[in-house]
């Protein structure tokens, strides 16, 4: 399943509907590389509200995907995660070191803003 | 005949001998109940059991338990006296009376009753000895389920104690907008441990903080297990993008902590917790300034 990647403004909103399969997280990141780099955006948000399981597959492709578009000098941010999915991620240490995480979309937009302020 | 019945039958009759040596027994125990009751009593005192309770009231239990015991002795069922020493531990368990007191004076009143039959049975050794084969097993078992009735009493009531304890929720309360404490006071063992983190991990949710201070003033001691769980919360919160600061780490702790070598780099610590609401207000862009004209002031 293809996860819609919307553009707002200088930002990229991805959205996962549901628990994706290993190719669809590949699929993810590429799209999401390419539209950085087409729209030029500073910064990227994937809200993974809708997740009820991350693997550590699913970990590490969002970290690499963080890792990747900071090199094209845009931040990521993680937002959604359920608490319960929280919990056991670290239980199993996925701990997603230096991937910024946000409550949800709104305080994802607000982080990346003030990243954009401070970078200007 | 063949051997096999040749022992049943034998068996048989041993168990025949045994209830009626019993029923002699229990005869001469009913008969000397007053006099035997008391020296029993007396016995208790000497020995310094039961200082939780006075005289009068060891010598009414004393009755009730001898009672009970002759009529264990009587029918060779043991329910009753199941169901006598758990009301009895239910008594005295709240006024203090320790296990080793229990199995004490139980293992008293069989001697004293023991003693009663070599002193009757002195002049005939064969008799005495048929006795004591029907009374020491007997005596034993007895022995045995007031002990296990006490333990299990004791056990009940610290079982429902942990429930009482662990049901004292801890509060995730919300100071600020977007800002939470979470105070722990007593000990943590995994498993509140674990419900804390669901509750705090939950709070954070609906109040949608940002900054979390977690204060362990209260906590006496810490574990390895607890502290790598600590941990654990601080990244989890992390993953919700919450901050956490962790108040209130005792000299102990700090030290336990940096002995068992678990990994506080990531954990954001202060010593106390005023000096933690303030860095999170300073982290929320708060500015707490005093108004002149208070009234206190």
């Amino acid at each position: 399943m293809e996860v819609p990647i919307l553009k707002q403004g200088r930002f990229l909103i991805a959205t996962i509907q549901a628990a994706l399969s290993d190719a669809d997280l590949l699929q993810l990141r590429r799209a999401l590389i390419d539209k950085v780099i087409r729209f030029r955006s500073h910064g990227v948000i994937v809200d993974v509200t809708a997740l009820d399981v991350m693997d550590s597959f699913a970990t590490r492709t969002l970290r690499d995907i963080t890792n990747v578009i900071r090199l094209r000098g845009a931040d990521t941010v993680i937002v959604g995660i359920q608490p319960e999915v929280a919990f056991a991620m670290v239980q199993l240490g996925l701990t997603m070191e230096g991937v910024a995480t946000a409550l949800d979309l709104e305080e994802g937009l607000a982080h990346l803003q003030r990243r954009a302020a401070r970078n200007t | 005949m063949s051997s096999s019945k040749r022992s049943a039958n034998h068996m048989q009759r041993t168990v025949a001998q045994s209830t009626e040596l019993l029923q002699e027994l229990v005869a001469h125990l009913r008969q000397n109940r007053t006099q035997l009751r008391e020296e029993w009593a007396n016995r208790i005192t000497e020995a310094q059991l039961l200082t939780a309770m006075t005289k009068e009231e060891i010598f009414t239990e004393a009755t009730s338990v001898y009672d009970n015991y002759v009529e264990t002795l009587a029918t060779g069922t043991f329910e009753a006296l199941q169901s006598y020493s758990r009301n009895l531990s239910e008594r005295i368990i709240p006024r203090g009376v320790e296990t080793h007191e229990v199995v004490g004076i139980v293992l008293l009143l069989r001697d004293v009753l023991a003693r009663s039959l070599f002193a009757k049975y002195q002049g005939d050794f064969t008799m005495l000895n048929r006795i004591l084969d029907a009374y020491e097993p007997a005596a034993n078992r007895i022995a045995n389920t007031v002990a296990v009735g006490f333990v299990q009493e004791r056990e009940r009531v610290i079982r429902q104690q942990q429930e009482a304890i662990r049901e004292l929720s801890t509060p995730v309360l919300q100071v600020r907008e977007r800002l939470l404490i979470l105070p722990i006071i007593g000990v943590i063992d995994p498993q509140r441990a674990r419900q804390l983190t669901e509750q705090l991990l939950r709070g954070i949710r609906t109040n949608r903080a940002k900054v979390v201070v977690i204060d362990i003033t209260g906590v006496a001691a810490m574990d390895a297990t607890v502290a790598n769980h600590l941990v654990q919360t601080v990244e989890a919160s992390r993953l919700l993008g919450a901050t956490v600061i962790v108040t209130g780490l005792s000299p102990e702790i700090a030290q336990t902590i940096v002995t068992i070598g678990v990994d506080l780099g990531k954990m954001n610590t202060v010593g106390d917790l005023q000096g933690g609401i303030e860095q999170a207000e300073r982290l929320l862009g708060y500015k707490v300034v005093p108004v002149a004209d208070n009234a206190l002031s």
